[in-house]
């Protein structure tokens, strides 16, 4: 095996420039004759827009012109990219997603105007100049209130606030409902999911460019999907077909789901740049990020489990009130449903399960998928009423979960919400997080804390979910308007390095190190001769980039394949060199042999005929060594794992330390552990942050009240513990070549409920009867749970 | 006007307004991007530069306020050959940085921690990074690795 192939923690390459200052994003990109724009927001979450009059402002210097809806009237609103059926079997409610306010504001940082100028600090002072004539309208927040009868309606061309009412399975309610009649205990729960703010620390940003000689536009932005964002805004919004249109996204300061979803801003800068024939660039400042980045979570749920008499569980049923803000981003309807309801089995063999969404409308910024997407609003659900559970009955909640758990030989095992887990092994996690985090030693731990005068808790966690989404046949079924394959394009150059080029995007995964291993493997040559092309349309196969954790199991799998391709022609030209049967070559650390013979050629001598083909089967091949394959998975990736939270609570001020966190995750084969540990810390990292410090709060009247880091409490370096992590319980993924599963959303996922437990099992052994605090568990709501 | 400062050891001059910030005459006038600016309320520390020696968040001066100093940018912190330094190779050996973005300003304070305190705590390292947010790492491998940039033995942790 060559020494950073797969399974090897090789340091990464492109640290070199991110450590120098020699990053390239897409804010360090300023072309030629470049213009600036400021974006005027809405200030107000509701009202109906009169007239926006830009006079005054357009006669300032430097200004180059000032952009109302009106110019977009010839333009389609931004498309959403998947529809959902509700329980009726009709469409969702579908509104029209504007660039640019139409006739109504219907939320706190819509876009009203959009001023080009020289220089950003005209633009900004010019669109101070512009004069908005609006009626503010009743606004709705609280989703409960949106849903209730004569509530003022978001979108006045709709029957309702309400987008959709989903059930799932919803032949399965009455049978569901039966079982509740005839449980020995029914524990119910009801809680909130906090609305959060991605954040990835590189503000969005979009410069577009026109190139009058041939009608193309060119759109650098901060993407983790350029080639989503060259269909949806070429096919949907400006009318641009692919082969005139190029979307870059180069180095991307992370993403976290955010940096997915078409914006329209991306359709403005390439619109805007088009008319004025000039480059035209946005960049986010903070502000602007917080009211106009799509937010994540915001459920308020319900749930119910039924259990026998033997603790067994026999039926789970929710309702969620699922926000989707005023507008649907581009694949928002999916998370609440496709990704929500169909884990909400977890890792458990419960028979009967029921989920009720309703998604609603509301005066706030549009709500999309954010780290875990829906998985984690599941998790959170299921894995905090199981802990309610085991304090009502008074079992141990680790043996509560293990008695219910999908045992080892169940797999493949099909749950009663409509998946397959291919593999898993829960009860190797639960051990392995048991032993490391030492929960033997908890009660002396405890006892040492008590003398301190704080209290100590333990919570556990465990969660399943689906990644490396997923078989394209399948999801368009569910309402998806995309494929969901990856691509990868490899390309051998004559003196025998190789070109990588891949649909998958990275934006802090470290796919530039971690995919040449994987051919480097295959090979069995350097992996430094191996190079990844990604976030370009140009120069890379259409593909639908990194999200879901899935750029391992799809994207890679893809590389596979091609690489396959790539290795199956070199044997026949080896064949051919050696004057052997093709059937006969075996290729190992770069070189070919003839099977039982000590005949070889290496993998350079191969590339160069293949590029110089004087001793070639021309009658039978064609020069040359590319080869592209697209990869559509048999079915989604289903990692899962258990956690363990430690915390200490000041019974004075109601502050929550976290001290200890153990993550035991099965992620299938690992090509990088040092990658793929960084992963959790950061998963784990954004699940403590939804936990204890972070909130997107709107008032009354939908005005953001977190809307800067002064009032959004991101977490710090004194916030986060040290991170105990593991990956050896290995179930491989059955279905994908390299046998992977996916890590990048498991920490974000499966940490919330478990720092939720222990801060509860911290109580609730001292005394302070609580069943349930709702996130972010902040010192004054840990104190009056305690104090009421 | 006219603005002059010694960056990472040059001469560099370029126009400012009064109001221009130092991150932003780093970036716009200079061509020196790998200072970032991740926020505009002085919260995330991406724009951690040194000024006169000092660790400062370049956007909480104008540039004018910086005409006649010393700067130090990430651009100057490698070694001369062109090799990372200390700091950076630590870094990458600890796996310290993901996207990349709060990554200059880490760095820049790790410098300014080790100047100050050659052999930190782990408690000093988080208690010094509280001005920088990073969003990818847990902050886990920062600490590490600053840790290890200070020639001190990095705590197991289990796997790793």
């Amino acid at each position: 095996m060559p020494k950073d192939g797969i399974g090897a923690s090789t340091k990464r390459r492109e640290d070199i420039r991110f450590l120098t200052g020699k990053g390239r994003y897409t804010d360090d990109i300023n072309l030629n004759g470049q213009l600036y724009v400021h974006f005027l927001r809405a200030d107000v979450a509701h009202a109906t827009l009169n007239a926006v009059d830009t006079a005054s402002a357009q006669d300032m210097q430097g200004v180059v012109r000032i952009f109302t809806a009106k110019d977009f009237e010839a333009v389609g609103g931004l498309p959403c990219g998947w529809q959902v059926t509700d329980k009726h079997g009709n469409p969702m409610q579908e509104p029209k997603h504007p660039i640019m306010a139409e006739g109504k504001i219907r939320h706190v940082g819509e876009i009203i105007a959009a001023v080009v100028a020289d220089s950003l600090e005209e633009a900004r002072d010019a669109a101070e100049a512009i004069v908005v004539d609006y009626d503010e309208l009743p606004a709705v927040i609280d989703m409960k209130a949106a849903c209730a009868d004569g509530a003022p309606k978001v979108h006045d061309d709709l029957t309702s606030n309400l987008c959709y009412d989903w059930g799932f399975v919803e032949e399965n309610k009455a049978a569901v409902d039966e079982a509740f009649e005839k449980a020995a205990h029914v524990t119910t729960l009801e809680l909130v999911n906090n609305r959060l703010v991605a954040n990835p620390m590189e503000p969005r940003v979009a410069v577009g460019d026109y190139a009058p000689h041939d009608d193309s536009s060119t759109l650098y932005t901060t993407s983790q999907n350029p080639h989503v964002i060259r269909l949806l805004m070429g096919a949907f919004v400006l009318g641009i077909p692919e082969h005139k249109l190029r979307v870059v996204a180069p180095d991307v300061g992370g993403g976290f789901g955010t940096k997915i979803f078409h914006y329209a801003e991306e359709a403005f800068c390439t619109f805007a740049a088009k008319q004025i024939k000039r480059p035209v660039k946005w960049t986010s400042s903070r502000s602007e990020a917080f009211m106009s980045d799509a937010h994540g979570r915001d459920h308020v749920s319900k749930i119910q489990i039924a259990l026998d008499a033997d603790n067994n569980f026999t039926a789970l049923r929710t309702d969620t009130y699922a926000n989707m803000g005023a507008y649907l981003s581009t694949f928002a309807p999916s998370v609440p449903t496709w990704l929500h309801g169909v884990l909400m089995a977890g890792n458990y063999r419960t028979p009967l399960i029921y989920v009720n969404v309703k998604a609603v409308f509301t005066n706030t910024v549009p709500v999309d998928a954010y780290r875990g997407a829906g998985r984690p609003e599941a998790t959170y659900q299921l894995e905090r009423c199981i802990d309610k559970c085991a304090r009502e009955l008074g079992v141990d909640p680790a043996e509560l979960r293990r008695q219910n758990f999908i045992t080892p030989d169940q797999f493949p095992y099909a749950t009663p919400v409509a998946v397959e887990y291919d593999t898993g092994n829960y009860h190797a996690t639960l051990d392995k997080a048991l032993e490391l985090a030492d929960v033997t030693g908890f009660d002396a731990r405890a006892a040492e804390s008590k003398k301190n005068g704080k209290l100590r808790g333990l919570g556990i966690a465990n969660y399943i979910e689906a990644c490396g989404i997923a078989p394209s046949n399948l999801v368009g079924q569910l309402g998806a308007r995309a494929g969901l394959y990856e691509s990868a394009t490899v390309r051998v150059n004559a003196t025998g390095g190789i070109v990588v080029m891949t649909g998958s995007h990275s934006h802090g995964q470290g796919h530039e190190t971690t995919f040449p291993q994987v051919i480097a493997d295959m090979i069995g040559i350097d992996a430094s001769q191996v190079e990844i092309v990604h976030g370009d349309t140009a120069n890379t196969p259409m593909g639908m980039g990194t999200y879901g954790s899935r750029s391992l199991a799809v994207g890679g799998s893809a590389m596979v394949r091609a690489a396959e391709k790539v290795i199956n022609k070199a044997k026949k030209i080896a064949a051919h060199l050696m004057e052997a049967s093709e059937g006969d070559i075996e290729l190992k650390d770069g070189q070919f042999t003839v099977s039982g013979t000590d005949k070889s050629v290496a993998w350079g001598d191969v590339t160069l005929a293949a590029y110089v083909p004087h001793n070639y089967p021309l009658d039978q091949i064609e020069p040359g060594l590319e080869e592209t394959a697209f990869y559509d998975p048999a079915n989604f990736t289903y990692p899962s794992g258990t956690y363990i939270c430690e915390v200490e609570v000041d019974e004075g001020t109601g502050k929550v330390e976290v001290l200890n966190f153990t993550a035991a995750d099965d992620f299938g084969n690992v090509v990088n552990p040092m990658i793929v540990e960084g992963q959790v810390h950061g998963g784990v990292g954004q699940g403590i942050g939804q936990a204890m410090l972070e909130n997107c709060a709107y008032d009354a009247d939908g005005q953001l009240l977190s809307a800067s880091y002064m009032d959004y409490a991101m977490p710090r370096a004194s916030d986060l513990p040290m991170i105990t992590v593991d990956h050896s319980c290995q179930t491989p993924c059955t279905h994908n070549p390299l046998g992977v599963k996916g890590c990048g959303e498991a920490g974000a996922i499966g940490s919330p409920p478990a720092l939720v437990n222990a801060v509860l099992d911290a109580l609730n052994r001292n005394g302070h009867a609580v069943d349930h605090i709702d996130m972010p568990l902040s010192p004054s709501r840990v104190w009056t749970a305690m104090n009421q | 006007m006219k603005v002059t400062m010694t960056v990472n050891g040059k001469s560099m001059s370029g126009d400012a307004e009064g109001r221009t910030l130092l991150s932003t005459f780093l970036r716009e006038e200079l061509g020196l991007t790998g200072t970032h600016i991740g926020c505009d309320t002085s919260q995330c520390g991406a724009c951690t530069v040194h000024v006169n020696g000092k660790q400062v968040k370049s956007c909480t001066m104008f540039a004018a306020e910086a005409d006649g100093a010393e700067v130090a940018t990430i651009e100057g912190q490698a070694n001369a050959d062109g090799s990372l330094n200390v700091i950076q190779q630590a870094f990458q050996d600890h796996h310290g940085l993901q996207c990349g973005f709060c990554t200059p300003g880490m760095v820049m304070a790790a410098a300014s921690l080790l100047e100050q305190n050659p052999k930190p705590t782990e408690a000093d390292i988080r208690h010094h990074l509280e001005g920088n947010i990073c969003r990818c790492t847990g902050y886990h491998n920062i600490v590490k690795a600053i840790l290890a940039a200070s020639g001190q033995e990095v705590p197991a942790v289990a796997a790793e």
